[in-house]
């Protein structure tokens, strides 16, 4: 059974199975794939890796999408 | 008008009044009001979404993508490795290449650091960006920024929400006159005469967002400003006559008593 790892989503602390995807954090927060920017520490990810990158104890993955602004 | 449409970096545009979708009251009444405004490009900022409430609405399903072309910012950089990482978020987010470029010298005046506005700049359009840069009415800086590849550039009126439409009319026909790309009038519009205006001097498109959004009736001053663009571009193109310092009568002498 895989264990629990503390990773950080947004800025805040987050448990997390241990093999978890970024494609599963996603599924898990009920967030769609389209227009969302997801960055793995610093790193931006193309959508295709989204189900082929893992999560490990201490990553920060910051979840971004459009929002209403001008300038 | 059907002929007149506006070109910039491979897109094709029939509306010149591109509106930015903050400051509203909710969802909504941003739809309503950007259907008023018969605006194509509407600007969106790129932010953390909200995991916590996962019951939010999201903006982008009130704003239907094969109706408007979302055009991201880069608001609230103040530095370029900001803005870099934001144009980059907002390309991730899979819509397409084009970023409305900020970056920021100043809080209080939110005026453009163009330094920093220029080194972003050359960066974005080697990685392929199509790059519509927010800068002041320098036109210096305007034909630094063409130079540098940007296909558009985005001159201000007046500080952003200011509300005090075109503070040097003067500069901005300088940069109609000296740069030959697409002149995009950007922040400080207040009202229907400032985007009118704007296109009399020969802008080709101006993008606002507080004029409308923060007006008593948004609905309403987006049908307004739709008209104001309208009528400018239309004064502009028909050739508006000279200023007399002199009266010149409009009607004839000959067959007086």
């Amino acid at each position: 059974m895989a264990e629990a790892i503390q990773i950080q989503v947004n800025g805040e602390q987050r448990d997390c199975r241990a093999d978890a995807t970024v494609g599963d954090l996603l599924r898990e927060l009920s967030i769609k794939t389209e227009r969302v920017a997801v960055e793995l520490n610093l790193e931006i990810l193309d959508r295709k890796e989204f189900d082929l990158r893992s999560l490990k104890s201490g990553d920060r993955v910051e979840i971004l999408s459009f929002i209403g602004g001008g300038s | 008008m059907t002929g007149d449409r506006l070109i910039i970096g491979g897109y094709e545009f029939k509306s010149r009044l591109f509106v930015g979708t903050g400051k509203y009251k909710d969802f909504a009444e941003t739809k309503k009001a950007i259907e008023a405004s018969g605006a194509d490009v509407v600007t969106v900022a790129v932010r953390r979404v909200n995991i916590t409430d996962r019951s939010k609405e999201n903006l982008l399903d009130y704003l239907d993508p094969k109706k408007y072309t979302i055009l991201p910012n880069t608001a609230g950089c103040y530095n370029v490795e900001d803005a870099l990482r934001y144009a980059r978020l907002a390309r991730a987010a899979g819509v397409s290449d084009l970023i409305k470029l900020e970056v920021l010298g100043d809080e209080r005046t939110l005026f453009p650091d163009t330094v920093g506005l220029l080194e972003a700049a050359k960066i974005l359009v080697k990685e392929g960006f199509i790059v519509l840069p927010y800068t002041n009415d320098d036109p210096i800086v305007a034909q630094k920024l063409v130079d540098i590849g940007c296909p558009a550039v985005m001159p201000l009126a007046a500080p952003i929400g200011s509300g005090l439409g075109i503070r040097n009319p003067y500069n901005l026909k300088i940069i109609m006159e000296m740069v030959k790309v697409p002149i995009i009038v950007d922040a400080g519009v207040g009202t229907a005469s400032d985007a009118a205006l704007a296109m009399e001097l020969g802008a080709d498109a101006v993008l606002m967002n507080t004029a409308i959004a923060g007006a008593k009736d948004p609905i309403a001053m987006a049908e307004a400003m739709k008209y104001a663009v309208l009528a400018g571009r239309l004064a502009y193109k028909a050739g508006r006559i000279p200023r007399k310092l002199y009266a010149t009568a409009s009607s004839p002498i000959e067959g007086m008593l």
